[in-house]
């Protein structure tokens, strides 16, 4: 059953994931968190942090590691739990498979659809509203544990936004920040 | 990344720069990850099927192998003291690296007082009354394609 819904899931992602990987994540988050259960939302938060770390895309990172965990945590062995992992990574990408092909056979036609770019005039706007959703979704008790969190967000918002710091040092500056200030 | 996939697919001869520059476009109005689509679309172009999927695999594979370590290893070390300190700093940075994006694309698509209403009601359905992004981004749609296909025309009649 846990595979079914492992590819589902993930079919699902691949497949309304407009807007980039920051839309995404309030996809994601809206499944793998909270409606499958299958990780907690300070886990989520923490495969957002690595994938800030790593170069890869995070609709793979979070496919990835969550196919690993949901199989892991629903009892099965290690190598179970990496074809778990390498399901949901197809799953993901299957979408864009085959809708390139099928857009490919008729891509002059594709090119300049009015009703692809009509639809953009919503997109546009909707994704905005993907991403705060992500962002209000992880701001709870798990993330913001006591003030010291807060001031955190405060300067790495400012630092990122005022400062334009680059998303790797960020992350680099904010690990030290929480191993100097929960000593 | 643009600069990086066309400098490699372009001086490598598979596509010329013109039918590059057309294949970024309609990737970019596709839905799923971006690299992948564009890897599955040159793929296509050299080797048809065959190309699409050895593409496909080529761009999916580094993130895949650098998470499976990490969620194989990530599970024995997120208990340790020092991991875990580090971890309550990285978590609330993580809210603002996402915030910051969100008003950065805001601004650029240049919402006025009438269109900053679509973010906002997308925003608080899906984090107050959780419903599922999957109706926010077709509800978009629809309603893209009503405003661009009949509302504006009939403005103009």
């Amino acid at each position: 059953m846990i595979w079914l819904q492992l590819l589902y899931v993930y079919f699902k992602i691949g497949l309304f994931g407009f807007g980039g990987g920051y839309a995404m994540l309030s996809l994601i988050q809206n499944d793998v968190v909270y409606r499958y259960h299958w990780i907690s939302l300070r886990e989520f938060t923490d495969i957002v942090a690595i994938s800030q770390m790593t170069p890869g895309p995070i609709g793979i990172n979070s496919a990835t590691y969550i196919g690993y965990t949901s199989i892991h945590n629903a009892g099965y062995s290690p190598e179970m739990s990496i074809l778990g992992s390498s399901l949901a990574t197809i799953a993901v990408c299957l979408p864009s498979f085959i809708l390139v092909l099928a857009i490919s056979a008729a891509f002059a036609k594709f090119r300049h659809n009015r009703y692809v770019d009509a639809a953009f005039y919503g997109l546009r706007p909707a994704t905005v509203g993907l991403i705060a959703a992500a962002a209000l979704l992880l701001m709870n008790k798990e993330n913001f544990i006591d003030l010291k969190s807060l001031v955190i967000f405060i300067v790495s918002f400012l630092l990122v936004w005022k400062f334009r710091v680059h998303p790797i040092l960020m992350i680099f500056l904010a690990g030290v920040m929480g191993f100097v200030l929960y000593s | 990344m643009l600069p990086l996939i066309q400098r490699e697919v372009v001086e490598r001869g598979w596509l010329t720069k013109e039918e590059f520059i057309d294949i970024f476009s309609v990737a970019q109005s596709l839905p799923g990850i971006f690299a992948v689509n564009i890897s599955i679309f040159v793929g296509y172009r050299i080797r048809r099927v065959g190309g699409a999927l050895v593409c496909a695999l080529g761009s999916i594979l580094p993130s895949f192998l650098i998470i499976l370590a990490i969620a194989l290893f990530f599970t024995h070390i997120e208990d340790n003291p020092i991991v875990e300190r580090i971890f309550k700093g990285l978590r609330p940075a993580v809210v603002a690296l996402i915030a910051v994006p969100c008003l950065t694309t805001a601004k650029s698509i240049k919402l006025n007082h009438k269109t900053i209403i679509i973010p906002i009601a997308a925003a608080l359905l899906i984090w107050l009354l959780h419903i599922s992004p999957v109706w926010i981004v077709l509800t978009s749609i629809v309603g893209g394609i009503w405003y661009g296909l009949v509302y504006k025309r009939r403005k103009h009649l």
